[in-house]
């Protein structure tokens, strides 16, 4: 019985060719996917991951909703003219808590991944607005309607719930605070601020649209944006010690 | 034989007339709907509310037409055969067909529009409903899943049928399959114009939109595998196989790559359960296989069956289709984090996706010299046949863009292309001539043979269409080389003094006459599918008799 005999196995059970189907396709997934899980160099160790605070968070589901990722990476690669267009070339632990990661397929525009603090409050406000009139060259859509709407803060406790569900080490405490920590950030002076910052570190609290009036989207999105890529300090960052 | 499948659908006594399937579908349907009011009046969310109550009416409508079909029947069951020979079950196919169609024309107007976008960033109007990060995940799902999932389940359900020799399993299942998938299509696509999206690309649906093609799916593979289970051929057709592969590797990818856990019952947000770079992971893996197996192994299914039978030459090699099956189900899985080269996925697993996505082009080439060989005695025809012209030219760009793929796999080629049009051009040299031209030959093959009718209404329209678009298809995929070889250059370029030498914004720039000129070849290809829905509908509503060939052009064979 020839070997060609042999796979009329499959062609005549089609239960058989189920199951065969199954066990071939599972094993290259399963050898790729299943160590990222356990193998500790996977994700560096670094100072300064925490989750995101909660403006920052809506901020993120912002972007997500009006599909940001399709045309800006969070990704830089490890080549000399990103790290130098860009900076440091991105770390995993940099996406540690990010539930969708968001680090695209195409640059339409350039990375975001550490976009923070390159630019004003002011500039990104302008810039949603209208792109063409602080960049002439670019194409990408106006986001006007994101400052005339008001924030939908009634799910950022809820999400940080499930989020906490899902490993990101959200305490009881910061999601009991959730939207006190949301007003407090997008406020000037405001008395929560400390309290706020104390149980996210290096989170900044300021009216980033600098409008008036109620949290719009534009103000969390611009919080989200003015701390991408600012948590690790790569003045101290030991890229050796993580030698994978 | 005959007995034991009318057993099957015989009535249930107990339910005054109703069968067990029909009794099934009704109070799954009602409970939908009590669900679906209860979720439209508890959301905050005007599109979740949006999005509940269409499936509010879609369940209520399921249960009238349950209803209705056991009133009209009388609870008679549908003969599995007359005078001998199978009852085919041709009602979803040509609802598939013609859904195809539609999307189709409705996937390729957004490309288009995006394309413009790119090039005259006015056009985004300042409007969060077609603003182009909106529009994009609409015309990929459109395409990818409206248009080629519609060509997919219509072209097996044909095909199980006609190589099975028996009728489609269920009555009401393969409809529920059909109906339902384009239900999802619409819940997904509105969803995405409403700001409803998880942002994994190619599968942005959210969580309700998920389980609900969960349940179409597993429907589907349960219709096919029970189809092909009575078959009354002993060997199960090669086709059938590819079928089978993309059914279940979508299943296992779908549900892998989607496990959320929503915020609340009455919130259309959910969060992803995997992180950063395992979610990268999970999503290539994801992504690429949604490529290996619904646009590749899905569409050979297709060509395994319409080229044999438009070309009426057996297929080249038995053998070779074995190998080919294995093999490319086996590599296919491994290819993934050739998406995340030089990225902060670990170098062991890019190292491993790079070795297997070039080890690919084996099985692919494997593939395409099966399907091009089974032309063999037969390639005069390709000069007066313009739909096995189709399906020829469609193997010829499967085989360039699975070149292509491996290529760009290799790392240091990916430092160049990555984030860069040229895996636009890349993706469109593959979705529009391979699945695109292989969908088109299918449905020229297709419509003719369900409407019984001789032939099309016209083999020079066909011709028209060939032409139309692929200039279309050349005038995209050159387009973007250009642009994306430019950009990615322009990105690493630095000035004698060690400076990088442009902003990116310059870049940006350079793209605009590219983008114009891809914009012309979708407008193009447009055009083309254009002339065929024409096609089709005079196919369609011309009397069979009257239906005369059409010759095209000048094309008469040699004597």
């Amino acid at each position: 019985m020839s070997l060609w005999q042999k796979h009329q196995i499959f062609e005549k059970n089609s239960l058989i060719l189920v199951i065969g189907v199954l066990i071939v396709i599972s094993i290259g997934g399963l050898v790729e996917v299943l160590p990222l899980f356990y193998l500790k160099s996977t994700i560096e160790k670094v100072e300064g991951m925490r989750p995101y605070t909660p403006l920052e968070l809506a901020g993120r589901n912002i972007y997500v909703r009006e599909g940001c990722y399709n045309c800006h990476s969070q990704m830089i690669r490890s080549l000399r003219d990103e790290v130098e267009r860009y900076g440091h070339y991105s770390l995993a632990a940099e996406s540690m808590y990010d539930k969708p990661f968001q680090w695209g397929s195409k640059r339409n525009g350039p990375d975001l991944a550490r976009v923070g603090a390159k630019y004003s409050d002011d500039w990104h406000k302008q810039h949603l607005d209208n792109p063409r009139q602080m960049v002439p060259g670019s194409i990408m859509p106006g986001y006007p309607w994101l400052a005339k709407t008001e924030l939908d803060t009634r799910e950022v406790a809820a999400s940080m719930k499930v989020l906490a569900f899902e490993g990101v080490p959200y305490s009881p405490e910061m999601i009991e605070n959730a939207e006190k920590d949301l007003v407090a950030q997008a406020s000037v002076d405001s008395a929560d601020a400390d309290a706020m910052t104390k149980r996210y570190p290096k989170s900044q609290a300021r009216k980033f649209s600098g409008l008036e009036g109620p949290v719009n989207e534009a103000d969390a999105l611009i919080a989200y944006l003015q701390m991408l890529g600012t948590l690790v300090d790569f003045k101290l960052y030991d890229g050796k010690a993580n030698l994978r | 034989m005959a007995q034991s499948t009318q057993l099957a659908g015989s009535q249930n006594p107990l339910s005054k007339g109703m069968s067990a399937a029909e009794m099934t579908f009704a109070v799954v349907a009602a409970a939908m709907a009590f669900l679906s009011v209860y979720i439209t009046a508890k959301t905050t969310s005007g599109p979740f509310a949006f999005h509940a109550s269409l499936f509010a009416l879609a369940s209520v409508a399921t249960v009238v037409a349950v209803f209705n079909r056991n009133m009209n029947s009388g609870g008679a069951t549908i003969p599995q055969e007359i005078d001998g020979k199978p009852n085919y079950n041709y009602g979803p196919v040509k609802f598939g067909t013609i859904a195809a169609l539609f999307w189709g024309i409705a996937g390729f107007t957004v490309g288009l529009v995006i394309a413009l976008q790119l090039a005259f960033p006015a056009l985004n109007f300042d409007l969060p409903w077609i603003s182009f990060g909106r529009l994009r995940p609409l015309h990929t799902s459109a395409v990818i899943f409206a248009f080629g999932g519609n060509v997919l389940i219509a072209s097996s359900f044909y095909v199980v049928q006609r190589t099975c020799r028996v009728r489609l399993a269920g009555d009401i299942a393969p409809w529920f399959v059909m109906l339902g998938y384009n239900f999802f299509i619409v819940i997904a696509g509105t969803g995405y114009l409403l700001g409803i999206t998880q942002s994994k690309e190619y599968a942005e649906p959210e969580w309700y939109a998920d389980l609900f093609l969960t349940a179409i799916w597993v429907t589907y593979f349960l219709v096919f595998l029970a189809t092909v289970i009575k078959r009354k051929e002993p060997h199960i057709y090669v086709a059938n196989w590819f079928y089978i592969a993309f059914i279940v590797t979508i299943a296992v990818l779908h549900i892998g790559n989607n496990a959320a856990v929503p915020v609340s019952l009455t919130s259309p947000k959910s969060y992803i359960v995997w992180s950063g770079v395992q979610d990268a992971m999970m999503q290539w893996w994801y992504g690429h296989n949604a490529v290996g197996f619904f646009l590749t192994a899905g569409f050979l299914a297709i060509m395994y069956y319409f080229v044999p039978k438009r070309a009426e030459r057996p297929v080249y090699s038995y053998r070779l289709s074995i190998i080919h099956f294995w093999a490319l189900i086996f590599l296919y899985m491994w290819a993934g984090p050739h998406h995340l080269h030089y990225t902060a996925l670990p170098d062991w697993a890019q190292t491993l996706g790079m070795a297997f996505s070039i080890v690919l082009w084996m099985p692919s080439w494997g593939g395409m010299i099966n399907g091009l060989m089974t032309l063999s005695g037969a390639w005069d025809k390709l000069r007066t046949d313009p739909v096995l012209r189709m399906l020829v030219v469609s193997i010829a760009f499967y085989g360039m863009s699975t070149f292509e793929g491996p290529l760009m796999s290799i790392k240091v080629v990916n430092s160049l292309s990555h984030y860069t049009d040229w895996t636009i051009g890349h993706v469109h040299s593959g979705a529009l001539g391979w699945v695109g031209y292989v969908s088109f030959g299918a449905i020229y093959c297709l419509v003719p043979w369900l409407w019984n009718k001789p032939q099309l209404y016209s083999l020079r329209l066909v011709n028209w269409h060939f032409w139309v678009s692929t200039i279309g298809i050349v005038l995209y995929i050159s387009a973007m080389w250009v642009a994306g070889i430019l950009q990615g250059l322009m990105w690493r370029a630095y000035t004698t003094l060690g400076f990088l030498e442009y902003s990116f914004v310059e870049t940006v720039e350079a793209m605009h006459p590219f983008y114009v000129i891809r914009a012309l070849g979708g407008l193009l290809f447009l055009a083309g599918a254009v002339i065929m829905c024409w096609n089709v509908y005079r196919t369609i509503v011309t009397p069979a008799a009257e239906t005369r060939q059409v010759p095209s052009g000048a094309l008469a064979p040699a004597h």
